[in-house]
């Protein structure tokens, strides 16, 4: 009833091909718009900014970057934490060693960096796939903490690798709080999640698809092959180095390589499983939901074994997070392996002819 | 020169020990095409129920006996409740899958037998051949031999096993195609339950062996990822493929060890140890580009 296309009709091309054809749907996203840059910071506090919304906000974008490597283009990938490592790193050095390159700038710069490590790193799809793939991008993830860590050039000869963010000053105005750093990451992340969006339903996206679901077929059929794996490769990067630069500068502050850990990589892929392989808004709600897990269980788990008498420390509350991850993963890959993303939808259909199914 | 040989026997012998558990990952991929992520972790869990049996006041013999059966039920169990419901689903869904288990594990392993640094004697003592080293000068040491050699005799009779008998050729057609492989009348399902009862059994012997040469701990879940460049150094599908992978894995990582940051000092300046973390992937990497199916892999055609 609610959400019921009929009547809307395009009469222009225009119209035909914007990215939200729906009327709801766009209305939907404006009103979440609004609400994350409006009534958002002006409600929340502090510990909501600078523990949840920021870092949610940056996950999602490396999830973006990942599915559109491994949802839309068909290409796994264990690596993703080595590529917002070297984001991390690239913005902080461009801002060190470029006199007075704008921030804005030197993430973009960050970015391209990690969208050229990419392809490099690309290159093997060529001649191997599926596993072997898979296994290969985990030599990224080695190689690149390892480089990290071990050329003192790279962190300014700082002790271990680590590296302090440089201040973020746009225009003359510092973003110093946690909500200016809030509103900053959340325009970063609109604007490429809808470049995104825009750029899955291209003839890009298409050709990412095709090659993903059989790329012996999609080679006949005259798509470059070479040119659509690598260009996934470096798409995928360059969100990922985004998201790393962005986690330096506006979460943490200070990160050392081995943060960007494998753990990291994999917490990246669980998103994009549980939130839908292959989706958008997947890669949202999966960042959110990982995110949010720990902390549920964090504040339920030691108040159940209270209440079952059971003892209870803090490394079985770790122990017993893992299960829970590994638990679901499996659940949703045996369930529903199209993930949040798909139960959405399924909700959308069911609103679609509510409450008068027949 | 002598110093050369002492790394690179070292590396070799310890390269036996990255077969061994990259034999767990071939013999599930063998037989049900799945690349089994959570190996690692079953070697982890493998070892640290057989010390928390021991540890419970059972003799070594049960301990392993029951380590097994606890290994055989979590097989079981893992066939039935995940691979069973995502047969013809993409392998590497199948994969992810196992990723999860691997975390199911690694949070149910300590959760069970406690999250402590253990040691496990197994009766091997990790000191250099007398008679070597009075002869050559060179450090050998007894556990890395008896371990090489455990599995030199695992890896021979799992061949001789795969090559020759019923079950064997039953294991290798169902990998070759499920589908068939039911037509004419195999148990699938017996089969996989079986193969991963086998690999439980190489997790435990793998884990038996890390396990008492640097205790039993969390560190034993990342045997997985130095089995992994092994196996696409060898081919996903090939015993021998594990052992040669192993081999070379396991030599060239010592020598690199040894050999590349000294060159790498002179040219940068700093210290640049810690190869070993990523060299042998790179390695793989670059001979994946001049033979995608591995050493001993099956060629594989693409059909539209």
């Amino acid at each position: 009833m609610f959400y019921r296309e009929t009547g809307q009709f395009k009469t222009s091309y225009a119209a035909d091909q914007q990215i939200f054809p729906i009327r709801q749907d766009r209305i939907g996203v404006g009103l979440v718009l609004l609400l994350a840059f409006l009534v958002v910071p002006l409600t929340a506090d502090e510990y909501w900014f600078a523990a949840i919304l920021t870092p949610f906000l940056i996950f999602a974008l490396a999830a973006l970057g990942l599915n559109i490597l491994t949802g839309y283009a068909g290409q796994l990938s264990l690596g993703s934490a080595a590529f917002m490592a070297i984001g991390a790193y690239a913005a902080y050095n461009f801002q060190l060693r470029v006199e007075g390159i704008p921030i804005l700038a030197s993430f973009a710069c960050a970015g391209l960096t990690a969208a050229m490590v990419g392809i490099l790193f690309g290159l093997p799809s060529l001649r191997i796939k599926g596993f072997y793939l898979a296994v290969a991008t985990l030599a990224a993830q080695f190689f690149i903490v390892w480089c990290l860590t071990k050329f003192p050039w790279l962190s300014n000869n700082s002790s271990s690798g680590v590296i302090s963010a440089q201040k973020i000053v746009i225009f003359g105005y510092v973003f110093d709080g946690e909500r200016d750093k809030y509103l900053l990451v959340l325009s970063i992340v609109t604007l490429l999640a809808l470049a995104a969006k825009n750029m899955v339903r291209s003839n890009t996206g298409r050709c990412w698809m095709a090659v993903r679901d059989m790329d012996v077929a999609a080679e006949v059929i005259g798509i470059p092959l070479l040119r659509t794996k690598l260009l996934a490769f470096a798409v995928s990067s360059f969100y990922c180095g985004v998201a790393g630069a962005l986690y330096a500068f506006c979460y943490l502050g200070s990160v050392e390589p081995d943060g960007f850990s494998l753990d990291m990589s994999f917490k990246i892929l669980f998103m994009i499983i549980i939130g839908g392989v292959g989706s958008i808004l997947g890669s949202f709600l999966g960042a959110a939901f990982i995110l949010l897990l720990p902390i549920f269980l964090d504040n339920t788990l030691p108040p159940l074994a209270h209440l079952l008498h059971l003892p209870f420390d803090n490394a079985a509350v770790s122990h017993i997070q893992m299960m829970v991850f590994g638990t679901l993963i499996m659940f949703f890959l045996v369930v529903e392996p199209h993930g949040l993303a798909r139960l959405w939808q399924i909700a959308k259909e069911k609103l679609r002819l509510w409450p008068f199914p027949h | 020169m002598q110093f050369f040989f002492e790394v690179l026997i070292g590396g070799l012998l310890s390269g036996v020990m990255y077969s061994l558990v990259a034999l767990g990952f071939v013999l599930i991929y063998k037989a049900s095409g799945v690349l089994n992520f959570a190996q690692g972790a079953m070697v982890y869990f493998a070892a640290l129920s057989l010390v928390g049996f021991m540890g419970l006041g059972a003799p070594m013999w049960l301990a392993v006996i029951l380590a097994f059966a606890t290994m055989v039920v979590f097989g079981t169990l893992t066939e039935r409740l995940v691979l069973r419901k995502m047969v013809n689903q993409a392998p590497i869904a199948l994969f992810m899958a196992t990723i999860g288990l691997a975390f199911f594990i690694e949070g149910l392993a300590p959760l069970i037998w406690g999250n402590q640094p253990r040691a496990l004697d197994i009766g091997l003592v990790d000191e250099p051949i007398e008679a070597i080293l009075t002869a050559a000068n060179m450090v050998i040491s007894k556990f890395d031999l008896a371990a090489a050699g455990l599995a030199a005799l695992l890896v021979t009779g799992l061949a001789l096993f795969f090559q020759y008998t019923r079950v064997g050729r039953a294991l290798r057609a169902v990998a070759d195609d499920h589908q068939a492989a039911l037509s004419i009348g195999i148990p699938l399902q017996h089969i996989w339950v079986l193969v991963w009862a086998v690999a439980g059994f190489v997790a435990l012997v793998a884990g038996m062996l890390w396990g008492a040469r640097g205790g039993v701990q969390f560190a034993l879940t990342f045997t997985a990822l130095k089995a992994l460049p092994v196996l696409i150094l060898g081919g996903f599908t090939s015993i021998p493929g594990a052992i040669v992978g192993g081999l070379i894995i396991g030599a060239s990582e010592k020598l690199a060890e040894i050999y590349i940051p000294p060159v790498l000092q002179s040219l940068f300046g700093g210290n640049f140890g810690g190869i070993e973390g990523w060299f042998p992937y790179i390695l793989a990497l670059l001979f994946l580009l001049v033979r995608p199916e591995g050493l001993f892999g099956e060629r594989h055609i693409d059909r539209v």
